[in-house]
């Protein structure tokens, strides 16, 4: 991306918090500047300077691999200071409440915090006490705005396209942000979305979401362009929503022979990290169909794009 | 398998499934019903065919008991598939559920297929299992409904252990419904039942015994029904025992839900006056209840509401029945005089025979969806003769079963089984 293109006038929000309420022209426009700022990271330089100054707190209060390094990586790439706090190691493990937490961080001003915690809703809770933008990656089994807008951009680049693919989403809709962001964000954009679980792993009113509804997996995955799979956590596998790993794996674990189903040039996603021989085969998670890998990429794009969007909100000016 | 064909000529042919009850004949070959009707007759059956005339006799389909404790695996010493077979072959029946309360529990796909294969190996009559709708029978994991399905399970239930959480009873019936499976509970509320051993009120009081309430039973009906109106899945009442309970069995008909509900013919024929002087054989679950309740239950099936009869049986050595009533294990066999006991209610004038044969065949076959339990062309050659009205006196010593808590014992009976056919093969034949 080059200094001549600005912002997008389109995303004017201070806060990124979910996909819900995202316009499709606010979401093709981050996608577009993920587009664009994707080639920068395959360069040997790899730094701007548009958040040169400015300072990034990653705010986890869950473990995460991809979703921090990759906030990181982002803004480091943009030219800002970035601040990992790990919770294991402050004073929220003292019973600090998530709001003084918020007011204490507020008071050393920085410009950006990326959240992820545990809770729904928690993330907009901490973005109206503090003075600064707010990134949510990730809250409780509400949103991943971020995921899903690099599944989206994932999906373009492959596919050249989003409107009209069919997108079988699968596994544990119930407890998944990704679905969530994913439901709303692909049937903006045009693509018509189904779920494929369990009954036990389907929030209840499914029907009534917008989205085609599959307790079959055989059946869901018939004729689907993209196939995502979700993780399922291992707390979950034995018998209070599934009875067993191998029971899940064997009626709705991706396999090969599962995969034919789907149209012949569907492609694989999974937002990691993944179960291998639980609900993804290692065969199909690192066969030529798979995007997983990509889906890392990408997110490091995204990143960059929402940061340089909000950009243009940022206190202390 | 190749069996010399038979026809059974000069019969009075029920068939409940299609509603005929008129004189004619079956023919049997290569395990399946060939022909039926007026017209099977000894001189259309050809020379390698065996003629048997019945001289009357109802000729009708094989019996379906959907609720049969063996001991296989963990308790032989109480029964084997054998000795449940071979009873179950002298009683008429053709088919029976095996419950998953054994040891160790039928609860994953390979103790399923140990007890197939017992069973085929062993069994003289049709065996199929139902499996734990929870691990280990304990109320709080759902079991592998998928893996079991295709291992062969039946239907899920917890055998005589109720399931008390409601979220995993919800969490079972919605998993059910994507395979599509029968659940089968026995609902009691474990906790209002406590330490109850009999029927509560004014018999018990007199005995000094701990009551059951009929509400733990409807109670937990009623929880059920609300699960099965989110569920939608296919939920069939193991056994029911009160006025209560079918009550709230016929509002959910009546709503639409996919409900339907078995008794034990212990509950139908029997009330709780024959506890008596504290007899352990009359120690059951649910238990046996007042005579208001039995009626109400009689009526039931007389109208069709309730759909099946089954015989709960359920054998228990003298170990665990010569005890204090309080301390004495439920249960009584029942599958050899299930049918006996039933036409208890037929020679009353309660029930007719056809519609009493009903619940003990095509009834279990269609919530089961299997395709024996009629008299049909090319359906298995499961079929018995009996005469209704042989009266003979039971004798527990000569009950088939490893155990002998009968509660019929040296009860009069009317109705002997004279001939029990297994997919065309004799497996009982009384001389």
């Amino acid at each position: 991306m080059t200094e001549n293109v600005p912002a997008s006038p389109l995303f004017s929000q201070k806060h990124l918090l979910g996909i819900e309420g995202m316009s499709r022209a606010d979401i093709e426009a981050l996608l577009d500047m993920a587009e664009a700022a994707a080639p920068l990271s395959r360069q040997v330089n790899k730094k701007k300077d548009t958040l040169r100054g400015r300072t990034q707190i990653n705010l986890f209060f869950e473990a995460s691999t991809r979703t921090q390094a990759s906030f990181e990586l982002a803004g480091k790439r943009l030219g800002a200071d970035v601040m990992n706090m790990s919770v294991a190691n402050s004073s929220v493990k003292k019973g600090e409440t998530l709001i003084d937490t918020a007011a204490t961080l507020n008071a050393m001003r920085p410009d950006i915090i990326i959240v992820r915690h545990h809770q729904s809703g928690a993330v907009d809770l901490l973005a109206r006490k503090v003075d600064c933008s707010v990134v949510n990656a990730g809250d409780g089994s509400h949103e991943h705005p971020t995921q899903a807008l690099l599944d989206a951009l994932t999906i373009r680049r492959r596919k050249g396209r989003v409107e009209g693919l069919t997108v079988a989403i699968c596994g544990d809709v119930l407890h998944s942000r990704v679905a969530r962001s994913n439901m709303i964000l692909l049937s903006t954009l045009g693509a018509r979305v189904r779920v494929v679980a369990p009954s036990t792993l389907l929030p209840s009113g499914v029907d009534n979401l917008g989205v085609e509804v599959f307790r079959d997996f055989r059946k869901g995955l018939e004729g689907a362009d993209i196939v995502m799979m979700l993780r399922l956590q291992l707390e979950r596998m034995s018998g209070a929503f599934v009875p067993s790993l191998r029971e899940y794996a064997r009626f709705h674990g991706l396999d090969e022979e599962k995969l034919k189903l789907a149209k012949p040039d569907a492609l694989v996603m999974h937002p990691g990290p993944i179960n291998r021989g639980v609900e993804i085969d290692s065969a199909v998670a690192d066969g030529p169909r798979s995007l997983i890998n990509e889906q890392v990429e990408m997110g490091v794009a995204v990143r960059m794009a929402v940061l340089e969007s909000l950009s243009r909100h940022l206190p202390n000016n | 398998m190749t069996h010399a064909p038979i026809a059974l000529v000069n019969a009075r042919l029920i068939d409940p499934a299609a509603g005929t009850d008129a004189r004619g004949g079956v023919f049997l070959e290569d395990g399946v019903i060939r022909d039926v009707g007026a017209h099977v007759t000894p001189s259309q059956a050809g020379s390698r065919t065996t003629v048997v005339d019945c001289g009357g006799d109802v000729v009708c389909p094989g019996l379906i008991d959907m609720r049969v404790f063996v001991g296989e695996p963990g308790a032989e010493y109480r029964e084997t598939l054998a000795s449940a077979s071979a009873a179950a072959a002298a009683g008429g029946v053709t088919t029976i559920v095996a419950m998953p309360d054994t040891n160790p529990p039928i609860d994953d796909p390979a103790v399923l297929d140990f007890l197939m294969r017992r069973a085929r190996d062993t069994a003289k009559v049709r065996v199929l299992a139902s499996a734990a709708l929870t691990k280990g029978l304990r109320g709080q994991e759902i079991a592998e409904y998928g893996l079991l399905s295709e291992a062969g399970a039946v239907a899920f239930t917890d055998g005589f252990h109720s399931i008390r959480n409601s979220q995993v009873m919800r969490r079972a019936m919605i998993y059910a419904r994507d395979f599509d499976a029968l659940v089968m509970p026995y609902a009691e509320d474990s906790d209002l039942a406590g330490a109850g051993v009999m029927n509560e009120g004014e018999f018990a009081s007199r005995l000094g015994l701990g009551g059951i309430p009929r509400e733990a039973e409807a109670i937990a009906l009623d929880r059920d029904m609300r699960l099965v109106a989110i569920a939608r899945g296919r939920y069939h009442a193991a056994l029911v025992s009160t006025s209560m309970s079918l009550d709230i069995i016929a509002r959910a008909k009546a709503a639409g839900l996919g409900v339907t509900c078995g008794a034990s013919i212990n509950n139908l024929t029997l009330n709780e006056n024959d506890i008596g002087h504290y007899r352990t054989f009359f120690k059951l679950a649910p238990p046996l209840r007042g005579e208001a309740d039995r009626r109400a239950m009689v009526e039931a099936l007389a109208s069709g509401l309730l759909d099946v009869v089954v015989s709960d049986h359920n054998p228990q050595d003298v170990d665990n029945k010569r005890l204090p009533f309080g301390e004495a294990e439920n249960g009584a066999i029942g599958v050899e005089t299930l049918l006996a006991a039933g036409l208890r209610l037929t020679h009353s004038g309660d029930v007719a025979l056809p519609r009493l044969l009903a619940a003990m065949t095509i009834r279990p076959a269609e919530i089961l969806r299997l395709p024996q339990g009629r008299l049909a062309k090319g359906a298995p050659a499961d079929v018995i003769r009996f005469d209704p009205d042989e009266p003979f006196v039971v004798e527990a010593a000569r009950l088939r079963s490893r155990s002998k808590n009968t509660p019929f014992e040296d009860a009069r009976l009317q109705g002997r089984v004279k001939l029990t056919l297994v997919a065309g093969e004799i497996v009982h034949a009384y001389s």
